[in-house]
């Protein structure tokens, strides 16, 4: 029953994400405002830990499972991927390599000169 | 026999699940990194349809259930985060400021690419969100006259490459603070790369957690400022 009661309280947030995500006029996905109403509530305490702990490990233990429908979605785009093979390489090896040493040093450079000016 | 599979209700969970457990005792064995789960279930699933015969749509509608769980799982991240709440606070502005330099790189160098190989305007916009959540990608690429399909193939190969690189790129780069390591990688690769960085550490899944929701309503909100500077 604990996990039943786990993972409707997950679902709750997830509806509603849902609904604000129909009333506001942003460009925010449901799962978005979901997670971030479920972090308030857990901070104010009206959500405890122990409510949702181990339904949400084991959600995201399994979340590379979650894609695979999506991925396999490509074997419908081979005339696209045929057409745009180089520039959609570099997109995806490239890019995703600029974003992540951009991203990491950037934050790193930053918490390194707040500890300097601490120091 | 194609039939008597695809009438029945559960084949394509059991084809999903089946082949993911397929690629992980193949990566335990082997130990390469190369060997990733989803990659390898996703190209068995390929071939098992191929051969099979069968349409695309007919799994997609069969595999539904596992599908609908990235809602629930999206939204447990705010787990991690909240048990990671003093890194977040404390390190707020360079998070901050690592994710909003990461959006920025992403978007200019898809802007360059369709400049290089002069894209049309369908296929560079299916291509700009490719570093975020698919919940938001698909939404920004189809407002924006993209092709979602195409997007969402990009976003999911983005994610499997930034998995596999991660470890290497922040050795690379000599990006050692767990925080900036997770920030890196969520910015980039989205939920898949952040399966990895919760691999590495509590703080890095954590920070990586964050990154894919900031990192996704960044994009959203700049992605349409971005279109206006397509060739």
């Amino acid at each position: 029953m604990k996990y039943i009661f786990q993972f409707l309280r997950i679902l709750a947030f997830c509806f509603l994400g849902e609904i604000l995500h129909a009333l506001l006029p942003l460009p925010i996905p449901a799962s978005i405002y979901g997670l971030a109403l479920l972090l308030v509530a857990l901070k104010a305490g009206v959500v405890k830990l122990e409510q949702v702990k181990e339904v949400s490990a084991f959600l995201i233990a399994i979340f590379p499972l979650l894609f695979i429908p999506g991925a396999v979605g490509i074997m419908d785009l081979g005339e696209v991927l045929a057409r745009l093979w180089l520039p959609a390489v570099l997109a995806i090896s490239l890019v995703t390599v600029l974003v992540t040493a951009t991203a990491g040093r950037v934050t790193q450079a930053v918490i390194r000169w707040k500890e300097a000016r601490h120091d | 026999m194609t039939e008597l599979l695809t009438q029945g209700a559960v084949w394509g969970v059991l084809l999903t699940g089946g082949a993911f457990a397929l690629g992980t005792v193949l990566q335990k064995k082997t130990g390469q990194v190369w060997c990733n789960p989803l990659l390898l279930a996703t190209l068995f699933i390929l071939l098992f349809l191929r051969l099979c015969e069968i349409p695309y749509p007919e799994y997609k509608a069969s595999a539904g259930p596992v599908s609908y769980l990235l809602l629930p799982a999206t939204v447990s991240l705010a787990v991690p985060l909240y048990e990671q709440w003093e890194a977040l606070r404390k390190n707020a502005a360079a998070i901050l400021s690592g994710i909003a330099a990461g959006v920025v790189v992403s978007l200019a160098a898809i802007l360059a690419l369709a400049w290089v190989f002069h894209l049309d305007r369908a296929s560079a916009v299916s291509l700009l969100p490719k570093s975020v959540t698919t919940a938001i990608g698909v939404d920004v690429s189809g407002e924006l006259g993209g092709i979602p399909a195409l997007t969402t193939a990009v976003i999911i190969l983005t994610g499997i490459f930034g998995n596999l690189s991660a470890q290497a790129v922040c050795k690379l780069f000599r990006i050692t603070d767990a925080v900036a390591k997770g920030v890196g990688i969520g910015s980039a690769s989205h939920a898949i790369g952040t399966s990895r960085a919760l691999e590495m550490g509590p703080v890095e899944g954590a920070m990586s957690g964050l990154s894919i929701a900031v990192a996704g309503i960044l994009t959203a909100l700049l992605c349409p400022l971005a279109v206006n500077l397509l060739p």
